[in-house]
């Protein structure tokens, strides 16, 4: 009873903690499945958007919500910012060049963000920390109803989007072919900022919900999370948006298990042992057809 | 038949040259289409037939030359503009968008329309110049056959209304009953209004219903005429129409 208890605790744990990787894997897979780009400043935009949240609410005075909203549409900005400026004069340059720009962009992000908040770590307002439900010794804080209250809503919303909506079918008709979506009249440029915009700002709610989460955040925290949400998206199958979010909740599952039964010094082995195994076995992902790469 | 009438044509491609990187792809290509016409472009594998209709379409930029439609100069315009002028085209391969439905698609063939009714009369129209794709309206577009895929990348393309047709490779890979199907298909959609410029590699189908061809060679225009006439010159039956 005491182990069954552990264990579904863990479970409450990995998932919000998952959670958090999903969202910023559905924008690194978005972005994949677009422009076919890692695209490694992908975590820094995260850490940027956990800055916006805590300026929002220790300067601004505003609430969580509020503070989630200005840091998912200036960080949304900010992603397609980064677009316009160091990705699209690349579009017909070999994908190792953007790749490239991409790490460059990461390194410019984090040491730029340093010079402006200083590189000491700052200390989230402690939130949602009195609230807690309690089930039979399972304990479920006020935090993580947060993260898995937000993290569903946006995923429903992103669903809609990409399924129901025009800009929706021209994203996915532009990252299935982007020749032929121009043909059908989609501005592909268009559509390729807006998903940099859908999928920063994602990543910047995750930013803001780590910061709530963890208390702490500092201008090189999108670095691991970053590589963990990639492990998370390839291993769901990248350019996939519901393997993004299962592969997300898995890895955050799996690292709290680790560190709830092994030792947390093994957490993030366990994530990149995921990573080898799945590009060992199934190296298309869970979700992904192992089909041959488009020409 | 096209009349030697005096009025501008409504596609006029003047001494384009084209590249892909290195190659030089077109060389001062000049052609053609009136309204109302088929046009058919004939030639072997790489005689720079696909890369014309990708020049139109402004999924190329030719370097020299112009590209004129109803007056204006589309030469380098990006392809997601000259949607909008009137110029649709059925790309080689199909490339039909495998994993969405087959409503999805023809939606996708509108995108820049925002009349809602008229978009409704015109899927009615495809369904019925189509009746198999009404029949797999919500079957993902990737598991119809090859034929069927032709004809929602046919669909598609009329979804948008265009004025003029460009249809790369109709006939591959179909079995010659469909190729005899489609060919109806395009003689009809012309009649309804379209002016069609088809590139085919059948050249024996593709003059049977066109007005006016023109013969491409690694690059060069090298002979055009009436469609009947080099169906029955030497050179194109020796060349393209197996004796």
């Amino acid at each position: 009873m005491e182990l069954l208890q552990q264990v579904v605790q863990q479970l409450i744990n990995g998932i919000s903690l998952g959670s958090i990787y999903a969202l910023i894997a559905l924008g690194y897979t978005m972005i994949y499945g677009i422009i076919k780009l890692i695209n490694f400043a992908h975590g820094d935009i995260y850490m940027v958007g956990a800055y916006i949240g805590f300026f929002a609410i220790t300067q601004g005075g505003f609430s969580v919500v509020p503070a989630l909203l200005i840091s998912l549409v200036t960080t949304g900005l900010l992603g397609m910012l980064v677009e316009r400026i160091a990705y699209r004069p690349l579009r017909k340059a070999p994908r190792i060049s953007v790749l490239i720009t991409a790490i460059g962009v990461s390194f410019f992000i984090e040491y730029t963000s340093m010079y402006f908040v200083s590189p000491t770590p700052r200390t989230f307002p402690q939130m949602f920390g009195d609230v807690a439900v309690s089930i039979g010794g399972i304990v479920i804080n006020g935090q993580q109803m947060l993260i898995l209250g937000i993290t569903a809503v946006l995923m429903v919303l992103l669903t809609y989007i990409v399924q129901k909506t025009k800009t929706g079918k021209a994203m996915r008709a532009a990252s299935f072919d982007t020749e032929t979506a121009e043909l059908m009249g989609i501005n592909s440029d268009r559509i390729i900022s807006i998903t940099f915009g859908i999928g920063s700002a994602l990543a910047a709610v995750a930013g803001v919900l780590v910061g709530i989460y963890y208390n702490s955040i500092d201008p090189l925290m999108g670095i691991m999370p970053g590589l963990k949400a990639f492990v998370a998206a390839v291993l769901g199958g990248i350019g996939i948006l519901p393997g993004a979010v299962v592969g997300g909740l898995i890895l955050g599952v799996v690292e709290a298990l680790v560190s709830g039964f092994v030792s947390s010094t093994f957490r993030d082995a366990a994530a990149f042992a995921i990573l080898i195994l799945v590009l060992l076995v199934r190296p298309a992902g869970l979700f992904g057809k192992n089909t041959k790469e488009k020409v | 038949m096209a009349d030697a009438k005096k009025k501008e044509p409504m596609l006029a491609i003047d001494g384009i040259d084209v590249f892909y990187g290195a190659i030089h792809a077109l060389k001062g290509v000049s052609l053609t289409v009136n309204e109302g016409e088929i046009v058919t472009l004939i030639g072997a594998n790489g005689a720079g037939k696909s890369t014309t209709l990708r020049t139109i379409s402004g999924l190329l930029a030719p370097k020299k030359g112009s590209v004129r439609f109803l007056g204006k100069d589309i030469a380098g315009m990006k392809a997601h503009k000259v949607v909008a002028e009137g110029i649709s085209q059925v790309p080689e391969g199909r490339r039909i968008f495998a994993e969405m439905t087959v409503m999805e698609n023809l939606d996708l063939g509108a995108f820049i329309r925002k009349d809602r009714d008229g978009i409704e009369k015109d899927r009615k129209m495809v369904f019925e110049r189509f009746p198999r794709l009404l029949e797999r309206k919500d079957q993902l577009a990737g598991t119809l056959s090859g034929g069927e895929q032709q004809m929602l990348a046919m669909g598609r393309a009329l979804m948008s209304r265009p004025k003029l047709l460009l249809l790369d490779e109709p006939s591959m890979g179909l079995a010659p009953l469909l190729i005899r199907e489609i060919f109806e298909i395009i003689q009809d959609i012309n009649r309804a209004g379209t002016t069609v410029l088809l590139v085919e590699q059948n050249a024996n189908m593709a003059l049977s219903i066109a007005n006016r061809a023109y013969v491409l060679e690694t690059g060069r225009i090298t002979l055009s005429g009436s469609a009947k006439e080099l169906a029955a010159s030497d050179e194109v039956r020796k060349a393209y129409l197996g004796g």
